[in-house]
């Protein structure tokens, strides 16, 4: 099911964020996704996340559609020309996936293979477009697709908390304009950042879904605040986080996510959890956020 | 030698949009050679843009556009006529228009396409400015070339790997699009951010055919 259908009916949708392994079992990490099954509404397959190594993210969302999982197929620009992602698209169309997030993707110096080309032949606008052409039949030369043409719901990012946020609130908007019909977030920590940034997105009229990062760790908020674009954690939860004895931490860190959901869901048409190998407490978190 | 195309002049103008009174800027260096800037260069732009409706308030010729410092000394002289102008055409590489750029606070359009570096960063070589991709986007950058400060080339706006204005791939490095978006503001001209740029057409990093004829390019190569 398009992801954009559960928004018209004015559901709060919950997405979770699954990396596909560095092997290929991939069926094991499918495997414990069982627990979320009637919880969240779809799984954003991640693409060589942060340029690391990993099975694929189109083979990885036909497998969970077959166990009755919903996909989004997160597609970047790092690694495929403009060939290689329009053939994607449409494998993606023919395996039955009808939601993909189109990004521009990490650099590759980022990752694990920092010697690689990086690619970058369209940006993140421009592959919305791309796919919006594709669905009206025409690929990027104008020639025509063949037979019936493939049909996706196109979702996007962006960070809200960005610095300067006008420039990134224009280059959401030429995601708009480009076909984007739903937008995830980097982590959300502040909620009053993010409701100044909903205001300022109000006009867009797209859903937006607050992106949740688990904290798992004083240190690691702090790596974050350090290296990670556009996130910060506020020192008062860090401190929260940090009062309390290592064996109540994970508590106190689903307390805090728990706390953050119930603060967002006014704000924001849904939450996206990227959980970071946290999977098992996502139920007991969306419970405490009443969801 | 860097060698250049001349855009196609739909382009020059369409890019112009409203602005009506333009100050003309040519290089007498590689771009006389290429015969796309130099006086003949000039003349031929200054005719094309008055058949279109535009005023010229002034038109200069300058040695080597690609030296910030000779272009800082000639342009003195002008800076009326710029002032007085909505932007400047400049008939020149890619590096040259980013030196104007640089030097003059004014909307800038390149006339030409850089297709060949001929192994030559100009005489600003401090730094890569420039990759002759052919298909020169600085009319809507404010002069700030996308291809080389953006590490991934991006067209449309800053990638979400930013940090405190630097790039995700080097810290000591700004943000590409940071400085374009500045630049944008500074020369009044953030709605240029606005445009959907397409993906580019690689073909056109090829020098033509013509180009490649030429005694110049023959020497060069």
């Amino acid at each position: 099911m398009k992801l954009i259908e559960r928004f018209k009916k004015g559901k709060f949708v919950i997405t979770c964020e699954v990396g596909p392994p560095k092997g290929i079992e991939v069926e094991k990490a499918i495997v414990e996704l069982e627990p979320l099954r009637s919880k969240v509404d779809a799984f954003n397959v991640t693409d060589l996340q942060s340029s690391i190594l990993r099975a694929g993210s189109l083979a990885t969302c036909r497998l969970l559609k077959e166990k009755g999982f919903e996909p989004i197929c997160q597609l970047t620009c790092r690694d495929r020309n403009r060939l290689g992602l329009q053939s994607d698209v449409l494998s993606a169309a023919a395996l039955g996936i009808e939601n993909l997030l189109c990004l521009t993707g990490d650099h590759p110096k980022l990752g694990d293979h920092p010697d690689a080309m990086p690619v970058f032949d369209l940006d993140s606008v421009q592959l919305l477009s791309v796919v919006n052409g594709l669905m009206d039949g025409k690929d990027m030369a104008g020639n025509d697709l063949e037979g019936r043409p493939p049909q996706f719901c196109l979702g996007a990012a962006v960070n809200p908390g960005a610095d300067p946020l006008e420039l990134q609130i224009l280059k959401m908007e030429k995601k708009v304009e480009a076909g984007a019909e739903f937008f995830q977030t980097q982590a959300v920590y502040e909620v009053d950042k993010f409701a100044s940034f909903c205001e300022k997105v109000k006009h867009l009229k797209v859903p937006i879904m607050a992106g949740i990062v688990f904290l798992k760790s004083p240190a690691m908020a702090k790596f974050m605040n350090a290296n990670i674009a556009g996130i910060h954690v506020p020192d008062e939860i860090i401190n929260e986080l940090a009062a309390v004895p290592k064996e109540k931490r994970v508590e106190k860190s689903l307390e805090i996510s728990a706390r953050l959901i119930r603060e967002l869901q006014g704000l924001c048409q849904g939450i996206h959890i990227m959980s970071l190998g946290w999977e098992r407490h996502i139920p007991a978190v969306l419970e405490m956020a009443g969801l | 030698m860097l060698f250049t195309q001349s855009k196609p002049i739909d382009e020059v103008i369409e890019s112009l949009g409203k602005e009506k009174d333009i100050f003309l800027l040519a290089c007498n260096g590689c771009a006389e050679a290429c015969e796309t800037g130099g006086e003949k260069g000039l003349s031929a732009m200054k005719s094309e843009l008055e058949k279109a409706g535009k005023k010229i308030t002034g038109t200069c010729l300058v040695d080597f556009l690609c030296n910030k410092i000779l272009v800082t000394m000639r342009l003195s002289r002008e800076m009326d006529k710029i002032q007085s102008a909505d932007s400047i055409v400049v008939l020149t590489c890619g590096i040259g228009v980013q030196a104007v750029s640089t030097v003059v606070n004014k909307v800038v359009h390149p006339a030409d396409n850089t297709v060949s570096l001929g192994g030559l960063q100009g005489l600003w070589p401090s730094d890569e400015r420039c990759q002759a991709c052919g298909d020169c986007a600085l009319d809507y950058t404010g002069g700030i070339c996308p291809v080389t400060s953006c590490a991934k080339s991006l067209l449309n706006g800053p990638c979400g790997g930013a940090q405190d204005g630097k790039c995700e791939v080097d810290p000591e490095k700004d943000c590409g699009w940071q400085l374009i978006y500045e630049r944008l503001e500074k020369v009044g001209r953030l709605e240029n951010f606005k445009k959907i740029r397409m993906p580019r057409d690689h073909s056109k990093m090829l020098p033509s055919e013509q180009l490649r004829k030429t005694s110049f390019y023959d020497i060069e190569v």
